[in-house]
């Protein structure tokens, strides 16, 4: 049969020279390879001091925008909880009532929105689908946890603050 | 009296005299039967309003065979014998009807992630299947307050499109007309006239038969989606109407019932108000099963199969604590 690579290497059981028995070279050479690393750029770098680059549109957390008026974008449509391969999106929608105009964009919102970053895969489906730019994933990394129930994200984690400063830019992903 | 023979879409079929282009298409099948968002089989005098069932009648009678000169609506049209019918064969027809759905959505809002409608909304479908992404309409859409059909169905008069169904069906079922359309042309609206209530037994009958979101039922406003929602077939002793029904299940809960509705989007029978907003106990209901769906209906998104083909046999655990 044809090798698939030349990299293959036919096996034998012949005996062992003197040198090889020995081990020595085999053992010289090993210490060889790991001393030239001592010389060699890291593959790795000091995670919380030092951290990677990501890229522009790197998936990580979800954030919840809100409009110009500070107003939340989502009206629990749905459609990011039905496009969600991992089914890790749930939601319980609301009616707007008088006088929180300032809240609520549209006339239902989501009193609850809730995902279960267990079961999130990261794929940005869920921004994909949304037809109000509500959702978008952002570069932060959602953290380890202890319990179970605090990798649920519910509003309190997910929507970005009102004022400017707590504002997540997402321009970049809205540009691709 | 002899059949006439009708061919749609290069498919024959024979039908009874009087007969419709529409109903002998839909006796075809799917394939050939034309959209239709007025039209409804159940309501007299119904169809010819929208506009979506034109078709192109290229030969018109085996006496006549000329063509008809223009694009006919083919539910108010009966066939003839040996007539020739081009539906999605012709690119007339589907440009008309791209046409057509481009008027419909002059005035319509694109709110479908707000309105309780989208899922099972057939002017959803409709543009979907027909419609441009951008409309060339430079003016404002027309807008309305929403108002209050009695205390369970509310009118967003923004959505609607005027199939005058909903208008039958408060003619056809109510003994006095308490509701009608006022005003004409881009200004007309269905309207109680000075709101006053339609409080017949099987008015929420209307909400079934809007083909958009502007009638909807109050007691399942913004309650769920329709495809987180699970369809079962049940039924109950009603005096008023036949008490077949389709539940909307969330869980266990029941949160609104419809009726049954066929392939074309059309109730098999109407339902009455008890029945429909009264009785959202369980325990009110005998469960039939699940309801069929196609499997490329958002409905049936996430619904896997009811059967488990494999349960495992319990395991007794070690006396070990887990925890």
């Amino acid at each position: 049969m044809k090798p698939l690579s030349n990299r293959s290497v036919v096996v034998s059981d012949k005996k062992f020279t003197l040198a090889e028995g020995s081990y020595l070279p085999a053992v010289i050479k090993g210490l060889g390879i790991t001393m030239s690393h001592f010389f060699k750029r890291p593959a790795t770098v000091k995670y919380p001091e030092q951290q990677r680059e990501f890229s522009e549109v790197y998936r990580g957390k979800h954030v919840l925008k809100r409009d110009e008026n500070g107003a939340e974008r989502c009206t629990a449509c749905g459609l990011c909880a039905v496009s969600c391969p991992a089914e890790a999106i749930t939601m319980v929608s609301d009616e707007r009532k008088k006088g929180e105009e300032h809240l609520y964009r549209e006339e239902k919102y989501a009193a609850i929105y809730e995902i279960n970053m267990l079961r999130c895969i990261f794929c940005g489906l869920c921004e994909e689908a949304c037809p109000k730019q509500a959702i978008f994933l952002t570069k932060e990394i959602a953290p380890a946890n202890y319990e179970r129930e605090d990798f649920i994200y519910g509003k309190d984690k997910l929507v970005e603050g009102v004022e400017p400063m707590k504002r997540i830019d997402i321009s970049k992903r809205q540009d691709r | 009296m002899s059949l006439l023979k009708v061919t749609i879409d290069n498919k024959t079929i024979e039908v009874e005299p009087g007969t419709t282009i529409l109903q002998a298409a839909r006796m075809i099948g799917p394939d050939v039967a034309p959209p239709a968002m007025c039209y409804y089989t159940k309501l007299k005098t119904s169809g010819g309003y929208c506009r979506t069932c034109l078709v192109k009648v290229s030969k018109g009678s085996e006496k006549d065979p000329r063509p008809m000169p223009k694009l006919v609506a083919s539910c108010r049209t009966t066939v003839m014998d040996g007539m020739e019918v081009e539906n999605f064969t012709s690119p007339e027809v589907v440009d008309a009807r791209n046409g057509v759905v481009e008027f419909l959505l002059l005035n319509h809002p694109l709110d479908c992630p707000i309105c309780d409608q989208a899922g099972e909304c057939h002017l959803q479908d409709l543009s979907y299947e027909n419609g441009k992404s951008k409309t060339r309409n430079e003016f404002e859409r027309r807008t309305f307050e929403k108002i209050d059909i009695g205390d369970k169905i509310q009118l967003h008069m923004t959505r609607c499109i005027l199939c005058y169904r909903c208008v039958k069906v408060a003619d056809q079922f109510t003994p006095e007309r308490v509701h009608g359309v006022i005003n004409r042309g881009e200004v007309s609206e269905i309207s109680t006239y000075i709101q006053h209530a339609v409080d017949n037994d099987f008015s929420g009958n209307m909400i079934d038969v809007c083909p958009v979101g502007a009638l909807t039922d109050k007691t399942f406003r913004f309650k769920s989606r329709v495809w987180f929602l699970k369809p079962v077939d049940a039924h109950r002793n009603c005096d008023k109407c036949s008490g077949k029904t389709v539940l909307w299940k969330y869980g266990q809960e029941i949160y609104r019932i419809t009726g049954r509705k066929d392939q074309w989007g059309e109730v098999e029978e109407f339902i009455c108000n008890t029945c429909r907003f009264d009785k959202k106990a369980p325990s009110d209901w005998t469960e039939e099963g699940p309801r069929k769906l196609s499997r490329h209906s958002v409905i049936s998104q996430g619904h896997y199969g009811t059967k488990t083909k494999f349960v495992a046999s319990p395991v007794t655990l070690p006396n070990k604590q887990l925890s």
